[in-house]
């Protein structure tokens, strides 16, 4: 059985249609990726699954139940750590804790052990007499993400829970997320930073309320088919100028102290001896990030859309 | 290249706690120059000291020619500053805005027209001049933040993670925005949490503890350290940083 199952989903705000008939399984146990930009539908469907809105059209199943009519036993299942989580600034650590572990009815002779499992995994323990307010971006985000834990979930949602997070705390948020996962709990994050995507074991690539592609991430990069460059030289603008006019150039993107050149196909020796003559100093084959690999498929289907 | 802007040990401490520590550092004209650092290592409060709001404990810093120690008011005057989550009137048009900003910066009516036209031209905006900010997609919030930041000239910006949430397509149609506007000889510093927008600048600087421990271009200190991303060039550094501390 599928820890997730999301069958044809539809949600429709007044005129604008958020997800568009969707459909993808999470397999029991996965760290599974949502990512894509604002406004690209991830809080609407991460909210549905969490049974916090109901699917205009289509069905979602977590754990084979049913988010229309077995709301009360998903939210057993499942942990959610919202975009803005509204912590108790003026409650310590602790009592925030304990506030969750009330709310749902965590009984008392397991509460003691699943705080300190969750201090170990938080890394909060030293923290527990602090206040949340006091607390820094990172330790926050941990002691959120501690909460949604609290009542022992089988699937964790997360939306943008890295969001603004400096990259050391990020860095040990992920590990932290990698710790729970190997606890056996099925994981679903959201996130609008591309380079998250290679911490997930399957991502999927969300843009407009529709999945553009949904795959392991190495495999979404060997699918990518066109050659890419990073180029140094002399004077980069003028190298750009030079790239632009040749044919077989896919696109160009500056970054900083080099270009990235996509070619249709592999490119001569030619090629590049030409081009060191133009002032080319270096160059070298890198593989797609998973950002080429999504401007790929979001300018490919404009493209499709123009011609039907 | 001339130098814009230009520290010698810039140092500050509040009480016992040193925050920025004898940062040297030259950055020029047309340069974009990414801070990278985890919350704490000192990147705000040596952005404070850059743009005047704040002065050093000791050492020395020029921006744009004027001194930090006694010219804090003409730093001011030429710095524009673009924040993450950008300060945009959601219910005026995009020239409303422009307007509104010209007005803020004390520009006088015939210099804020001269201006607007240059800046729509220049972030591509034109069409959209007279439409709600809040219907405008965020890739055009985004231009249309750049060019009030940009509104009296400054030949220094500061961005503060000027495309995180954009998609990819935005994201690098604003880089190139970026590009363009450090070719008209403006310095732009970019601060981000985020190592791959961290490729886009030409150098970068990577604090700690209020040190910059590494100054270099995206490429070159993946080469140093031999690592495929700026995310693991920053994680080792930091991993060893806080090993001999």
């Amino acid at each position: 059985m599928y820890a997730i199952k999301v069958r044809q989903f539809r949600k429709r705000y007044g005129d604008l249609e958020a997800v568009r008939g969707i459909q993808f399984e999470v397999e029991p146990g996965e760290l599974f990726g949502i990512i894509g930009p604002d406004g690209a539908g991830k809080t609407t469907l991460l909210r549905a699954l969490c049974t916090l809105l109901l699917p205009d059209d289509g069905e979602i199943l977590i754990n084979g139940l049913n988010t229309r009519h077995h709301v009360a036993d998903i939210r057993q299942i499942i942990g959610y750590m919202p975009q803005r989580f509204s912590l108790y600034q003026d409650l310590t650590v602790e009592q925030n804790l304990n506030f969750f572990a009330d709310l749902f009815q965590v009984p008392e002779d397991e509460r003691r052990a699943r705080l300190e499992q969750l201090y170990r995994f938080s890394r909060l323990g030293p923290f527990k007499k602090r206040a949340a307010g006091a607390l820094s971006g990172g330790m926050k985000q941990k002691l959120a993400l501690s909460c949604a834990l609290i009542h022992t979930p089988d699937i964790l949602i997360l939306d943008e829970p890295t969001f603004g997070v400096d990259p050391v705390s990020r860095q040990e948020f992920w590990d932290i997320l990698r710790d729970i996962q190997r606890q056996g709990t099925t994981i679903v994050v959201s996130t609008a930073y591309m380079e998250e995507a290679d911490l997930c074991d399957r991502v999927m690539l969300f843009h407009q309320g529709r999945i553009l592609a949904l795959d392991q991430p190495s495999a979404l990069k060997a699918q990518y088919r066109f050659p890419l460059y990073r180029i140094e030289a002399d004077h980069l603008p003028e190298m750009q100028t030079y790239f632009a006019g040749l044919s077989g150039v896919r696109f160009i993107q500056r970054f900083g102290d080099s270009l990235h050149v996509s070619f249709t196909r592999e490119p001569g020796d030619d090629l590049w001896q030409t081009a060191r003559d133009q002032g080319l100093q270096r160059f070298e084959r890198i593989a797609p990030s998973i950002e080429d690999i999504f401007m790929d498929l979001t300018t490919r289907e404009e493209h499709e859309s123009v011609e039907h | 290249m001339n130098i814009s802007v230009q520290t010698r040990n810039l140092t500050r401490r509040f009480g016992r706690f040193t925050a920025v520590d004898r940062v040297t550092l030259d950055v020029y004209e047309g340069e974009i120059f990414g801070f990278l650092g985890a919350n704490g290592a000192g990147k705000t409060t040596l952005i404070r000291m850059l743009t005047g709001l704040l002065k050093p404990t000791e050492g020395e810093a020029q921006v744009a020619g004027f001194d930090v120690w006694g010219q804090s008011e003409a730093i001011k005057r030429r710095i524009g500053y673009m924040s993450q989550r950008f300060s945009l009137y959601e219910d005026l048009t995009a020239e409303e805005n422009l307007t509104f900003y010209g007005g803020i910066y004390g520009l006088r009516r015939d210099q804020i027209e001269q201006r607007k036209a240059i800046l729509f031209e220049h972030v591509g905006l034109q069409p959209f001049a007279g439409q709600m900010t809040r219907d405008l997609p965020l890739g055009f919030k985004q231009r249309l933040a750049l060019a009030c930041a940009l509104l009296h000239d400054p030949p220094i910006v500061f961005l503060d993670e000027p495309t995180s949430g954009v998609d990819p397509k935005a994201r690098r149609s604003f880089w190139n925005l970026i590009y363009q506007t450090a070719q008209l000889g403006k310095t732009l510093f970019v601060t981000t949490h985020f190592m791959d927008e961290a490729e886009y600048c030409h150098r970068v600087g990577i604090m700690h503890m209020g040190r910059m421990i590494a100054v270099g271009p995206p490429g070159q200190l993946k080469r140093q350290y031999d690592k495929s991303t700026m995310q693991e060039v920053f994680i080792a550094l930091h991993q060893s940083s806080e090993e001999a501390a």
